[in-house]
């Protein structure tokens, strides 16, 4: 035991940190799986890792991911454009307005997406011609639901009406997640309920709803994959044409799967761009309002940048 | 005696089956300060969200600067007034609440700004110049672009203060504006309400600075089980009190 007169003055006495020999054993097997990985990837050939990349950029593969992209983008506007109504219609005070929308999302969120695609596809049989006129009344036009329906619009409507539901339930949870004072407090100032929707709790609520939207974009990029039963040639779809005549499937799933990758990521720092938006006014330290993202907090706790 | 900025006759409350107003009755001259002390679950607070309709009441009638609030009277019935008349009427009145409520994804100056552009239709220059004065006014010209997390509470009182002026307001409800604060806050909201109040604004303030109330108030009412106990000039309701209730509650708050 080391006597207390021994001991140097308190201020220049060294701290020393925790060993942690643990990460340095995960850290040791990681990198062995790690290396395995490479190495079978590298050696072997059935990857044909040639055949990957000389489809990687071709035409048809290329048409398919823009195919999926657009699907994507289009699928969720309608689902959040119409979830968004569904929060507010649930959240009002008119119990008709609230129990649309509860069935709304009973309906859609309790069958499978895939069904729902089906249907869209199928409409004509249920419906062989759509008309516009007074219900119950004389027609004004009517059109033949397959030219009306193409493929294309089967896809946006399954995808998105699905969609809605999902995003509904998810902007429901946002709205409630703000203080109840912010509604009053725009209230007291002269506000009607939608202004102070619109400007002052919607805002807040964007906290709460855009990670767990940008999780639904990423899901709604691969569900795309599903509008394959309705023949619309998406990225999936266009790969297994193309391995369905030259029988190369395990190297046209990989290209698939690389761009389905990429996008995912694209979509991913695009999701960091709009959360640090909506932080505005929170979690920050005095000077930097809002600027704390993963990425800095990440890079504060790489190895070398401790204080 | 002028026209009454605010007039309560016989209002009642309840939520559900708890009755939280027995009847209130008061009144308010313009540019008087009305305090309105009691225990807590004495109904002041309730009472306060009913004069700008943030509360329905369920009988009685609530004046202010003669207008029915929140109901119009037609053949004999008192109607509810819909959405946008309520919003109307509240534009007048402003209000500054226990805990600040400022709008925490804007910067104080948006927080004075947002009304008067939004609700008013005024130019944002106008309105900024406004807020400007008004951030002034209350000590706070340095930290315009500040949010509100950047802010101590006192400081983020005071803006919540210039906020609800920035409408131009005629009568100001302060429903326990210092008692989320620090203690050694409190003067510096208490401070601004008092050139406030001697500027002639109109006031009804909720509190428990009874310092405050005897030094600033013009009137004060006690409110014990949702009626109003007592109530009159600060010197007699606070020092002399003419029922036990009172007695009983200022012993133990003095």
């Amino acid at each position: 035991m080391t006597q207390v007169t021994d001991t140097p003055s308190v201020e220049s006495m060294p701290t020393v940190r925790r060993r942690r020999p643990g990460r340095w054993v995960a850290a040791a097997v990681v990198c062995v799986l790690l290396a395995m990985l490479v190495n079978t990837f590298v050696t072997n050939e059935r990857f044909q890792w040639d055949v990957v990349f000389d489809w990687f950029t071709s035409d048809r593969i290329l048409a398919g991911l823009g195919r999926t992209i657009q699907l994507t983008v289009i699928s969720m506007l309608i689902g959040i454009v119409l979830g968004l109504a569904l929060a507010v219609m649930r959240l009002s005070g008119n119990p008709l307005l609230s129990g649309v929308a509860w069935a709304y999302i009973w309906l859609f969120r309790g069958t499978p997406v895939f069904v729902q695609l089906l249907f869209w596809g199928f409409i004509s049989a249920l419906y062989p011609r759509l008309s516009l006129g007074v219900p119950f009344g004389p027609e004004f036009t009517s059109f033949s639901a397959n030219a009306l329906i193409s493929p294309f619009v089967a896809a946006i409507l399954g995808l998105g009406l699905n969609e809605a539901a999902y995003m509904a339930e998810i902007a429901r949870a946002g709205i409630l997640s703000v203080d109840r004072g912010q509604g009053e407090a725009a209230q007291a100032l002269g506000m009607t309920r939608g202004l102070a929707l619109r400007r002052i709790v919607l805002p807040q609520a964007m906290r709460v709803i855009v990670p767990p939207t940008g999780n639904q974009a990423i899901g709604m990029l691969k569900t795309t994959s599903l509008v394959a039963v309705l023949a619309y040639p998406e990225l999936l779809y266009s790969a297994q044409l193309i391995y369905s005549a030259n029988y190369q499937t395990i190297p046209l799933l990989i290209t698939a799967s690389l761009w389905y990758l990429l996008i995912t990521s694209v979509l991913s720092v695009g999701q960091f761009f709009v959360e640090r938006h909506f932080a505005r006014g929170a979690v920050m330290s005095a000077g930097t309002p809002g600027r704390r993202g993963p990425l800095r907090r990440l890079a504060a706790r790489l190895p070398g940048r401790r204080p | 005696m002028a026209q009454p900025m605010v007039k309560a006759v016989q209002v009642h409350k309840s939520f559900g089956r708890v009755k939280v107003l027995s009847g209130i009755d008061l009144e308010v001259a313009p540019r008087e300060v009305l305090c309105v002390v009691g225990p807590s679950g004495s109904g002041k607070s309730t009472f306060l969200r009913c004069i700008n309709h943030l509360e329905k009441i369920d009988a009685g009638q609530l004046f202010v600067d003669g207008e029915l609030v929140g109901y119009a009277r037609r053949g004999g019935k008192m109607h509810e007034l819909g959405e946008r008349a309520v919003a109307e009427q509240r534009k007048n009145i402003g209000m500054v609440f226990q805990r600040f409520n400022l709008f925490p994804h804007m910067t104080a100056l948006e927080n004075v700004m947002e009304a008067p552009v939004r609700v008013r239709r005024e130019t944002r220059a106008t309105a900024r110049e406004r807020a400007v004065k008004l951030l002034d006014q209350v000590g706070l010209a340095d930290r315009r672009d500040m949010y509100p997390a950047q802010l101590s509470g006192g400081q983020q009182q005071r803006v919540a203060i210039a906020r609800a002026l920035a409408m131009k307001p005629k009568l100001m409800l302060f429903d326990e504006p210092t008692s989320a604060l620090d203690p050694e806050l409190v003067g510096e909201v208490l401070d601004v309400m008092r050139s406030l109040a001697a500027d002639g604004m109109t006031m009804v303030v909720v509190t428990h600075e009874m310092g405050f109330a005897r030094e600033v108030g013009d009137a004060v009412a006690f409110m014990d089980g949702g009626v109003v106990v007592e109530s009159g000039h600060p010197r007699d309701v606070l020092v002399n009190p003419r029922h036990a209730r009172t007695a009983a509650f200022l012993s133990k708050v003095l």
